[in-house]
């Protein structure tokens, strides 16, 4: 999603009030950017306190301010600046996160972004974006050009099915239809379970949904509908169980007295094991592989025996 | 001011730091509140600023936050806070909170008191001007004992390597922090070394000299940010205030109230407030 996010904010960065602050990091990808933004594209140094705050003097000037990092860094480290500087003055600024989850893979657990979304949400005026596919990441930044709010938007690697069509970019989109359980998904790990999906014979194959903005402000009817008919919701993210859009997604559908009858919540869970490896080393140890939702659909008699929830 | 200077500006100035030193004693008391000591050091340092330094171009940050009320009285001797307002100082449903609020004041660019962000603030709103190609300076102040966090200086390689030469940021310099002397908890002086050692153009003025504070930071530079290190004295202008650390948190009584009142008047009368002779004794 690096050079999608790359290129979509080129063609945004004519708009003089476009400012781009990096810690240090774009080596290989960002080069674009730096060579047609000249002084607006800032290399602020490995100091991402000071980057945030300088954010906020910006942004309070009307300018546009892009802060861009490995997603620990930009969010973990300057976490008050985040909070004080940004959220509560409700400045438009973009914290962008390269390597949602464990994007970073065997780089180790310092680079991985397991509780991003859910520290930064408990900021009021935060918002945050996840998309799912690369393809949704132009009409995401062209949303963010715009945004009035503090935002943080995770980006990792898209994994796009073969053969796929991706929908057009919306908050919340139903990827598969069919017979089976409802699945509720937050970025790119959904990618793969789109796959395991397709290959599902359609009466048990899931609902698959994926929601790419954060806090949930609405709730599609076709979402609840969905859960209410099936009786079941199985929430996939790579992220911490709290603060996590298990939680988020419990307590709407709690508030509008809608509770169905199976719920199961697949979430990160750090490093188990002690051992690390690959992005998809760590998906397998949390269960959210696509194997691993298969046999969890097939627990919940959801695939072998047809939907009997319905 | 010294007695032996005559500026008429600066005379004046003099006597409304007057009135605004009893308001802001005044305030504490009503309000049963500390952070008093550091309030007096940074009053002067903010009024000069105010009142004869920044035009409607320039901006201003108040890095040491637990200063608002020297920022509200400031802001209250220019009209752009009301007399009402400054009356609701840190009591329910004021606007005045402790520490500056994010918004609802002229003149309060950003909430700020846990400390460390004020210089990034500062340069943020310093490099807005650079790439706007606007007019205007801007000003921050921090403490001393702030520059024991580490993002401090993250902002300063930052400003300095961004060559902000519209910057200037002022260290109120009184010496006490949180518990105990600045030289005890985590020794940094000289300050104005360090500083220079990053490329700044350093200035060491009497913080509580009126003439040099308006002097100094008014004057323009090149090449980068200025820094002022400011020797202020915590509690300054009540004798039985200067210099100790109690008075970083003590709230005042009705007799200490009127003892400082007194003694601020008496020492304003023979020209010992804000004379560099009377706080500086011994100090270098």
């Amino acid at each position: 999603m690096r050079n999608e996010f790359c290129w979509s904010l080129l063609a945004a960065a004519s708009d003089e009030k476009v400012v781009f602050l990096t810690g240090d990091l774009g080596f290989k990808a960002l080069e674009p950017l730096q060579a047609a933004m000249g002084k607006r594209f800032i290399n602020a140094g490995i100091a991402e306190q000071n980057m945030v705050s300088v954010a906020a003097g910006l942004a309070r000037s009307g300018l546009r301010p892009w802060i861009y990092s490995i997603a620990p860094f930009v969010y973990a480290r300057p976490f008050e600046q985040i909070r004080n500087d940004l959220a509560m003055h409700d400045l438009p600024a973009v914290l962008v996160g390269n390597g949602g989850g464990y994007g970073y893979g065997v780089m180790g657990g310092t680079h991985h972004a397991l509780e991003d979304y859910g520290a930064l949400l408990t900021l009021r005026n935060m918002h945050v974006f996840v998309p799912t596919f690369g393809k949704d990441v132009p009409a995401v930044v062209e949303k963010l050009e715009k945004f009035e709010h503090p935002a943080y938007l995770r980006l990792g690697a898209s994994e796009e099915p073969m053969g796929f069509k991706v929908p057009e970019y919306a908050p919340w989109r139903r990827l598969t239809e069919g017979g089976g359980a409802v699945l509720l998904a937050v970025g790119t790990v959904a990618g793969p379970i789109v796959a395991m999906a397709l290959e599902l014979p359609e009466r048990h194959r899931p609902n698959l949904w994926v929601v790419a903005e954060l806090p949930i402000l609405e709730l599609p009817d076709e979402f609840i509908s969905d859960v209410r008919s099936s009786g079941t919701l199985l929430v996939v993210e790579e992220h911490m169980v709290t603060g996590g859009v298990g939680q988020m997604i419990a307590r709407e559908l709690l508030l509008r007295g809608e509770s169905p009858a199976r719920f199961a919540h697949v979430a990160a869970d750090g490093y188990a094991s002690g051992r690390y490896g690959s992005q998809k080393f760590h998906r397998m140890e949390c269960g959210m592989d696509p194997a691993s939702i298969r046999s969890r659909l097939a627990e919940w008699r959801m695939i072998e025996h047809g939907n009997i929830a319905a | 001011m010294r007695a032996s200077q005559h500026d008429p500006d600066i005379d004046m100035l003099g006597q409304n730091l007057l009135v605004a030193k009893r308001r802001l004693l005044r305030m504490h008391f009503e309000a049963g509140v500390g952070h008093i000591g550091g309030n007096l050091s940074a009053l002067d340092i903010l009024f000069c600023l105010h009142h004869h330094v920044m035009g409607d171009a320039d901006r201003f940050v108040l890095s040491k936050g637990h200063s608002a009320g020297a920022l509200y009285v400031t802001l209250w001797s220019l009209g752009l806070i009301s007399e009402d307002d400054l009356c609701t100082f840190h009591k329910d449903d004021t606007l005045l909170s402790g520490h500056p609020p994010a918004r609802g004041i002229p003149g309060v660019e950003f909430a700020t008191g846990s400390l460390g962000h004020g210089l990034g603030l500062a340069a943020g709103l310093a490099l807005a001007k650079k790439i706007k190609g606007e007019e205007g300076r801007v000003y921050c102040l921090t403490s001393d004992g702030e520059w024991n966090e580490g993002s401090s200086w993250e902002s300063l390689i930052f400003a300095a390597h961004q060559q902000l030469d519209n910057l200037t940021f002022i260290v109120d310099a009184n010496g006490l922090q949180g518990f105990g002397t600045t030289a005890e908890v985590a020794d940094l002086e000289p300050l104005s070394d360090k500083f220079r050692a990053f490329g700044l153009e350093t200035n060491v003025i009497d913080g509580h000299d009126l003439k040099s504070i308006v002097e100094v930071a008014a004057r323009p530079v090149t090449g980068g940010p200025r820094a002022i290190v400011a020797r202020t004295v915590k509690g300054s202008g009540v004798s039985f205030m200067e210099n100790r650390v109690e008075w970083h948190y003590l709230p005042v009584t009705q007799a200490q109230y009127e003892a400082a009142l007194c003694d601020l008047d008496r020492r304003h009368d023979c020209g010992e407030v804000n004379s560099c002779e009377t706080n500086f004794a011994g100090r270098s």
